[in-house]
Parts: C-alpha cells; sequence; structure tokens
C-alpha cells in the first residue's frame, strides 16, 4: 500500500517538476524514489496486513514478491532512459510521470481482490502505455504504434470488462473469494453459460494484455514502433503484472471452473509457444526478434498456469516468480544493449551489432548472457526458470505440453544464437566507433547480468517462496 | 575441500583473464593450469593411499527443489581430472604459438571450459552433471565460432544445434528419474536428483527402453556416435587448434564418461535392451570412419575421421558390458586424448611452417624435420596401436572386451588397427615422405617450445604403454562397482 501511495503522491509531484526539464534531476530522483519504494515493498514481506477498502486490495506475500519485480525492472530499465528522454525535452517530467503511474496500476493488478480493482488497474497502466509508445511524436513508426496498441487495446479491455460484467451478473459478486465460493456452489444452474462466456472474455482480455496468442497479433509492430526503452517497460512490466493477475484470476476466483479454463488455457499455450517461437525465428530485426520471443515467453508462462491447477502457493506459482524475475532482467538487459546499440549505429536489424564483441566487449557480453538466459542455458536465471516451471508442470502429468515446450526450445536457440553470432563471428562494419554508455549504464549492465548469472548458479534463494 | 579448489581455480583465472592483459595473461593461464595439474598430482597422489572420503562435498544447493551441489571423486573421475589437467596446460601452450586476437579471452574461455569439464567428471547429482556438461559447451562454442576457419559459423551453428539438443533430451530423462525420487505426488523439495537416488529407483523395462535413448542421446552426440557424428569432421576441421584439442582430447570423453556413470547403472535393464544396436552402431562407425579417412586430404580432417573411428571402437568396449571392455575404454580414454592432442598438434605445426593442411601440397617434409619426425611417427604409432604404447593397451583391452561379447563383432571391430595403419602411414608418407614439395627445403624443424609440450605428451604414450597398471589400479574398484550395478 505504501507503495502505491508514494509512487501516485511523486507521480503528481513529478508534473509539477516539469519547469526543471532535467534530465540531471529527475533520473537519479526517480531512480531514488523507486529504490525507496522498493525498500517499503520490502518491509512488507512476511507481514500480515488486513486487506485494504473493503476487500478491493491485498498487500500478501503474492503481492509482495511480484511488486518487487516490477520495481527491481523499473529501476533497472531507468538508466537507458537517457539520450532517449533528453534533457531539454518538453514533455520530460511527464514521460517519468507516466512511468510512475504505470506502476501503480501494475501493483493494483497484481494486488487486486475484486474484479473492479483489477479492471482499474489495467485501465491505469494501459492508457499510460498508449501515450508512452507514442511518445517518439515526430516519428511516424511510434505514432503508427500508438494507435494500434490503443485501438487494440482499447477493445481488448472492453471485451475483458464485458467478462466482468458478465461474471458478475452469473455470481451476483465482484470480490474474488466470493466470487471462488459462488462458482463452486452455482446459485442458479440456468446462469453457468452465462459465467462461462464471461471466463472466456476475461481470458481473451487479460491473454491480449500479456500477448498470449492467438492475441498476440499487436505485439510484432507496437514493439518495433514504440521507443526501445519503453518497449522494454512493456515487455517486462506489463507482462509481469499481466501473469500476476491472470494467475490470481484462476486461482482465487476460478478453481472451480477448471475443467472449463483448462483445455483454453493449454490450446492458448501450445499455439503461443509455436507462433512466438517459429515467428522469432523468421526475423531479421533484432526488436521484432525480441517482440516475438515476447510472445513465446508468455506461452512458457502459460504452462505454468496449467501446472497451477488453480493454487495460488507451490510450485507452479513460485515457478512463474522466478521466470518472470530471471525473464525480466535478461529483457531489460537485452533491449537496454539493443537500445545503446542501435542508437548510435542507426540500425536495428542482426547486423546492427556485427562486431560489438571487438568494439564494446562488455556490451557484448550483457547481450550474450542475456541471450543465453532467454534461451534457457544453465549458468543464466532463464534456465532454472525454465526448470522449475516444465518440472512443475510434469510433476502435475502434462508431459505432452512439456515435450512441445522443449522442442520449441530448440527452435529458440537459433534465434538466440543469432546476435551472438554477429557480435562474436562477424566483423564490425567499416569505421566502426564504439558505443557510447555512461558510468550508470555501465554499472546497470553489469548489475543485470550479475543477477542474471546469480539466478543461474544460486536460484536457491529466490525459488521456492510462495 | 581440495575438489572445490579442483573446480573453481580455473574460473578463477579465467575471470582474472577478462582483467589481465599481454603478456602477463600467457602467465597467468598456464600458471593457473600448471597449478591446477600440481593440485590434481598431489590429490591423486594421496586418492591411492587415503581414498576419496576426503573428497565428497555436499551442500544444499536449491532446497525448494531438493538438488544438492555434491560432487566427489572415484577412481574413474580421478583419471579423467588428470587427463584434463595435464592436458590444458598443453593446449595452452600449443594456443601461444599462434597469434590469435584477443588472446586473453581465448585462454579465458579455455580455463572456464576446464572448470565445465571437471564438473561434468566429479558431478554427484544429476542437475549439477547436466549444468557443467552445458558449461562446458558456451566456451568451446564460442572459441570454434570466434576463432574458427572461413565456415566457422554455419558449423559451429551445427555443432551447438546438436549437442544442445542431445542435452535437453538428457535433461528431459533427467528430469522424469528425479521426478521418480520421493514420494508420488510430492512438491519439487521433496525428489531428490542425486545419483545415488536414481540407481535405486525400481523403474520397469519399458520405462527403462525409451529412458535409455532419451539420456544416451547427449551422450551418442557429444562422443560422437555414427549417425549423430555429422557434426564433428566439420567442426573439428574449423575449429582453431587448441579447440580442436579441447573437443577432441577431453570433450569426447565426457560422452564416454556419461555413459559409464550416468547410463549404465541408472537404466541397466534399458541397457541390456539396446546393447546389441548401439554396438553395432558403434562398429559401423569405426568402419565408416577409417574408409572416409582413407580418403582425405586435408590432416585436420583425417584426424578428425580417425577420431570418429576409434570412439567408436571405445563405445563398443563399453557396452560389451564386460571388467575388461570398461577397463580398456579407462585407458583407451586417457591414450586417446594425449595422441589425439599430439597428432593435432603436429597438423597445427606443420600448417605454421607451411601455411597449408592439404595432403597433396606436402610432401619430403622430414630431411629438415627429424626431431618433428620422430614425434609426429610416434604419436602415429600409438594411434594405430603398436605395442608399448598407450593405443595398444587400451585398443587390446577393448577389443578382448568385445570379443569377449560376441567373437564376430570382436573380429569386425579389430579391423579398426588395420584401417588406422593404412590411412595414418599413407598419411605420414605422403606428408613427411615421398616426392619434395615447395617446403621440403625451407621448413624448420620444432622449436623447444613445441618440444615442452609433445615431450609429456610422448612420455606419458610410453607410460601407458609399459605401466598400464598404474592407471588400471585407479580404476579397477569404480569400474567393478559399475558393472555390478548393471549387473543387478
Amino acid at each position: 500500500m505504501t507503495s502505491i501511495i508514494l509512487l501516485s503522491v511523486f507521480g503528481i509531484l513529478n508534473l509539477f517538476l516539469g519547469f526543471l526539464r532535467s534530465n540531471k534531476v529527475l533520473l537519479p530522483g526517480a531512480m531514488l524514489l523507486l529504490l525507496a519504494v522498493f525498500g517499503a515493498n520490502y518491509a512488507d514481506w512476511n507481514v500480515a496486513h488486513a486487506p485494504y477498502f473493503n476487500h478491493m486490495l491485498v498487500v500478501d506475500n503474492y503481492t509482495v514478491a511480484f511488486t518487487g519485480i516490477v520495481l527491481l525492472t523499473t529501476i533497472l530499465l531507468l538508466p537507458f532512459s537517457r539520450s532517449y528522454v533528453t534533457s531539454g525535452e518538453p514533455n520530460l517530467a511527464e514521460y517519468y510521470a507516466l512511468l510512475l503511474f504505470s506502476l501503480v496500476g501494475a501493483i493494483m493488478m497484481i494486488g487486486y481482490d475484486h474484479l473492479l480493482m483489477l479492471f482499474v488497474g489495467i485501465e491505469i497502466l494501459s492508457i499510460s502505455m498508449y501515450v508512452l509508445a507514442g511518445s517518439n511524436k515526430r516519428d511516424s513508426r511510434s505514432n503508427e504504434a500508438a494507435l494500434k496498441y490503443f485501438l487494440m487495446g482499447a477493445f481488448a479491455t472492453g471485451i475483458l470488462l464485458f467478462g466482468i460484467a458478465l461474471l458478475y451478473g452469473a455470481t451476483g459478486t465482484f470480490s474474488l473469494s466470493q466470487l471462488g465460493a459462488a462458482v463452486a456452489a452455482p446459485a442458479n444452474a440456468s446462469l453457468q453459460p452465462m459465467l462461462y462466456i464471461g471466463i472466456l472474455m476475461m481470458i481473451i482480455g487479460i491473454g491480449f494484455k500479456v500477448s498470449a496468442a492467438p492475441f498476440h497479433f499487436w505485439t510484432p509492430d507496437v514493439y518495433e514502433g514504440t521507443p526501445t526503452f519503453f518497449t522494454a517497460f512493456m515487455s517486462t512490466v506489463v507482462k509481469t503484472a499481466g501473469f500476476a493477475a491472470f494467475l490470481k484470476l484462476l486461482a482465487v476466483a476460478l478453481p472451480a471452473a477448471q475443467g472449463f479454463w483448462m483445455p483454453t488455457i493449454q490450446a492458448m499455450c501450445a499455439l503461443t509457444l509455436l507462433l512466438g517461437n517459429v515467428g522469432a525465428a523468421a526475423q531479421t530485426n533484432t526488436k521484432r526478434m525480441l517482440a516475438y520471443s515476447s510472445v513465446s515467453h508468455a506461452g512458457y508462462l502459460l504452462i505454468g498456469l496449467v501446472a497451477s491447477k488453480g493454487i495460488l502457493t507451490g510450485d507452479a506459482a513460485s515457478g512463474i516468480f522466478f521466470y518472470s524475475l530471471a525473464y525480466s532482467i535478461a529483457t531489460v538487459a537485452a533491449f537496454g544493449v539493443l537500445k545503446l546499440v542501435a542508437e548510435h549505429r542507426q540500425e536495428d536489424r542482426y547486423s546492427g551489432l556485427n562486431g560489438l564483441g571487438k568494439t564494446n566487449p562488455l556490451l557484448a557480453f550483457v547481450m550474450t548472457v542475456a541471450m543465453l538466459s532467454l534461451a534457457g542455458i544453465p549458468l543464466t536465471g532463464g534456465f532454472f526458470g525454465k526448470f522449475f516451471l516444465l518440472a512443475a508442470a510434469v510433476g502435475q502429468g502434462y508431459i505432452g505440453l512439456v515435450v512441445f515446450a522443449v522442442i520449441m526450445s530448440m527452435v529458440g536457440l537459433y534465434y538466440y544464437l543469432r546476435p551472438i553470432i554477429a557480435m562474436y563471428m562477424q566483423p564490425a562494419p567499416e569505421g566502426a566507433t564504439p558505443v557510447p554508455v555512461d558510468g550508470i549504464q555501465t554499472v546497470t549492465l553489469v548489475v543485470l547480468a550479475l543477477l542474471t548469472i546469480l539466478l543461474g548458479i544460486a536460484p536457491g534463494f529466490m525459488s521456492g517462496i510462495l | 575441500m581440495l575438489t572445490a579448489v579442483l573446480l573453481f581455480l580455473p574460473l578463477a583465472a579465467a575471470l582474472l583473464l577478462l582483467v589481465v592483459k599481454g603478456a602477463a595473461a600467457r602467465a597467468l593461464a598456464f600458471g593457473a593450469s600448471l597449478l591446477e595439474f600440481v593440485i590434481a598430482a598431489y590429490v591423486a597422489f594421496d586418492f591411492t593411499r587415503h581414498g576419496s572420503a576426503a573428497y565428497n562435498l555436499d551442500y544444499r544447493w536449491i532446497a525448494s527443489a531438493g538438488i544438492n551441489f555434491h560432487i566427489g571423486l572415484d577412481g574413474l573421475s580421478l583419471l579423467m581430472v588428470l587427463l584434463t589437467t595435464f592436458l590444458v596446460p598443453l593446449i595452452l601452450l600449443s594456443a601461444f604459438k599462434r597469434d590469435y586476437d584477443n588472446p586473453s579471452t581465448f585462454y579465458a574461455l579455455v580455463l572456464f571450459m576446464q572448470t565445465g569439464l571437471l564438473g561434468v567428471f566429479v558431478s554427484l547429482d544429476a542437475f549439477l552433471f547436466y549444468f557443467f556438461w552445458e558449461v562446458a559447451l558456451i566456451p568451446i562454442y564460442l572459441l570454434a565460432g570466434a576463432w574458427g576457419g572461413e565456415r566457422r559459423i554455419a558449423v559451429t551453428l551445427k555443432f551447438f544445434l546438436y549437442t544442445v539438443v542431445g542435452s535437453l533430451l538428457m535433461l528431459a530423462g533427467f528430469v522424469y528419474l528425479y521426478l521418480q525420487t520421493g514420494p508420488a505426488a510430492g512438491s519439487l523439495a521433496q525428489h531428490s536428483s542425486e545419483l545415488t537416488a536414481f540407481y535405486n529407483l525400481k523403474l520397469s523395462a519399458s520405462e527403462q527402453s525409451w529412458l535409455f535413448w532419451l539420456i544416451f542421446a547427449a551422450f551418442a552426440v557429444k562422443m560422437p556416435i555414427f549417425p549423430f557424428h555429422t557434426w564433428q569432421p566439420d567442426t573439428y576441421t574449423e575449429a582453431p587448434a587448441p579447440a580442436t584439442m579441447l573437443l577432441s582430447g577431453i570433450m569426447l570423453k565426457m560422452g564416454i564418461y556419461g555413459t559409464m556413470r550416468w547410463l549404465l547403472p541408472v537404466v541397466p535393464l534399458g541397457v541390456s535392451q539396446w546393447q546389441k544396436p548401439v554396438i553395432i552402431l558403434s562398429v559401423i562407425g569405426i568402419i565408416y570412419g577409417a574408409i572416409i579417412a582413407i580418403r582425405q586430404r586435408d590432416v585436420k580432417r583425417l584426424i578428425a575421421y580417425s577420431s570418429l573411428s576409434h570412439v567408436g571402437l571405445m563405445a563398443a568396449g563399453v557396452f560389451s558390458l564386460t571388467q575388461i571392455g570398461l577397463q580398456g575404454a579407462v585407458v583407451q580414454m586417457l591414450a586417446h586424448g594425449v595422441n589425439v592432442v599430439g597428432m593435432f598438434f603436429i597438423a597445427d605445426a606443420i600448417e605454421r611452417r607451411t601455411g597449408t593442411r592439404f595432403i597433396p601440397d606436402l610432401g619430403g617434409l622430414t630431411r629438415r624435420t627429424p626431431i618433428l619426425s620422430v614425434c609426429f611417427l610416434i604419436m602415429l604409432l600409438s594411434t594405430v596401436a603398436l605395442p608399448l604404447t598407450g593405443g595398444f593397451v587400451g585398443e587390446f583391452l577393448l577389443l578382448a572386451g568385445v570379443y569377449q561379447y560376441n567373437a564376430w563383432v570382436g573380429a569386425v571391430a579389430g579391423l579398426t588397427i588395420i584401417f588406422s595403419a593404412v590411412y595414418l602411414l599413407r598419411m605420414f608418407q605422403r606428408v613427411m615422405l615421398g616426392p619434395d614439395s615447395a617446403f621440403s627445403e625451407t621448413i624448420t624443424d620444432l622449436t623447444g617450445g613445441e618440444l615442452l609440450v609433445l615431450v609429456p605428451l610422448i612420455a606419458l604414450v610410453f607410460w601407458i604403454g609399459l605401466f598400464p597398471n598404474t592407471f588400471l589400479h585407479i580404476s579397477e574398484p569404480a569400474v567393478a562397482n559399475i558393472l555390478a550395478l548393471v549387473g543387478r
């Protein structure tokens, strides 16, 4: 709760600080604040709080854990805002404010205990993201991305809201725990179809937000057009919050309707893995590859939802947490490096990374670690993320799905190796100069790589915590 | 504790090499690898007197999934550790001979790989084993991919995908076994991935039948066994010489070692079902590799196919499931490691002098290079398995093991000795003897630095050949233990 208040207050304050227009003040300020919020959030670990606002919002370990991921991701991402969100930009303060507001939305999505709270959270997050997607307003691709994202997103939110309404109609409640009881023991059997249509619509709405197939089609275009800094935010914070909300919905409100949603989620999962991986393998543009890769990772996380079998704790939930953490860190690292290199070399295809191992060994190393982690190779957090999720799924008997996921991750190896090949095995372009990286970015990149490796060699401290 | 030192010393040196540059990098890399060998030699000495208990380390690694950091030594792993620590300093010395771009990174990757290799040989927990198995792959992929020849990108990509797909299948097998341990519907924390827990599983014959192929996939690709070998000749040829030595001298042994420790005793019923097909594949590999080697015109490629042929015999010996066959495989792993590193080193020495490895371009080199010729001949004869050399002991025991399994198979496998004499001596004749070539007058003999690499190798060739009991004695209890588990 403290985190929501702090973020909101500082977000509003930021709007007033707009006259400063100086990244020298705003960036360190935002990082310090986020660190404070991270600390406040951590203080809530293992502390029992009564639910807030008549059971609208709960702060339990689940909330704290996933909030921790989104805060950490944002802190580690901020240093890469430089040069994009440049000093002198007239709307600088607004970007920071929107970023902070969208975090508030994300935390509401994670901590909701009431479907309206979920809806409000999703809207706060999404509207901020629509604006940020178009923040490079002189670039037509950015405009296109914002428009696409907004139209599709508004449509999806509409469907989600319709689903909530139908659920309310069938059960007479918005509260998650009451929904759980009402779904388990329906008062009126004739309302069952309404309930199922409602569940389906909610799955579609959230599936869109986390870019799960077949509702992922917007992802590549929007990711490509959006300024890289906000793409990274989109593919980490939005996805993590979306999956936290998804799991909570299925595990608290709908465990009794498992027979209905389980096949749906399984089908979505297989489709997402297939389209994400095959789509990524066909790309020649690093940013688009990362967009499809983010779709494929939604697929792996969906396996966690399947394996959770409607339980909010235990192996599958912990697996989703660990996976989201490892994925977010690796993705921030990948986008961070890509942004620095692409801005310097004006090229975001694979060939833009050529010879980076020679010109910028550190950037190339961090990118390699990130790619290996996303591919799920040992020594990186991504390996244990996949391991925990897949082992939990096998433990629940979903062998077919896991075999398919493993085959798809073999496809994944192919495209994650391509940046590595470009960086180390292709010569640098004629007259290539080292990409400029400032001090705080260097530190952040090192931290990102070390965190990924730490999660890969000593995952014990973050595994099995839920 | 010393096991952990052995394991992490190369890693620490590799990390230091990221900051140390220039001449100091060479000294650091070589010094660390030499220190590593001294420690390993001490461990071997201590092991033979006091046993292995002191080298067992067991920590909780991931409590929430029942995974332990469990490492330890028995005779088999000790010999592999000795081989690795013996070869790595020599491989580094050979790397000093060439001017590689960014040399300190090159050495760092070699040392990083050493940690992965040693980890594979000492792990006693399935996931730790898998972990190190993949850790060994990343540096060799980068070494071969970044410093290799012209076709390196496509070739190493194929190598990487082949091996990773193989090891993912192995991982799938391990996960299945792991979920069989502990209570049936327990959480991950109640399962165990200990080697001994796997040994104690009671699995049906049909489960073992498919588990066999899941686990064997990784080992078959790594060795490689026919028909999983197609990555091997290209990768050996395109990789820079030190990487080829790592691949053929040590990494190949991961496959044999893995089979002995993680396949035979874990799924014994599966092994007995598939024993015959695997032996037949191995024997096909022996003949196939040899016949193709005869036709090769590139020295490195010829040695690559020769290695394919020899590893087939090792696999056949292991799958004969006889004491003598397994012991032969152990000795041959050592002998082959020494031989093949020596052969690749000499091939590289010739290439550095003449700028080519193309056999028809070479010839008549021996007049100006008496020392090189002698060294080459010794390595070559050991590969052909001439008595008194290490290769003889290994191949003799292996053939005896295969013969015990089936006399006909033994007879066909025995052709390897004749074939290898044909293609290796023909190569020697055309490269070193024969009509003069453009290089006959200008080529220089081996330098002192190069002898520093070859003399220890040659010494070991004769040591294994004359006193094989030193090594057989160390591995005997371990091998007997494995066979007892297979026969249960």
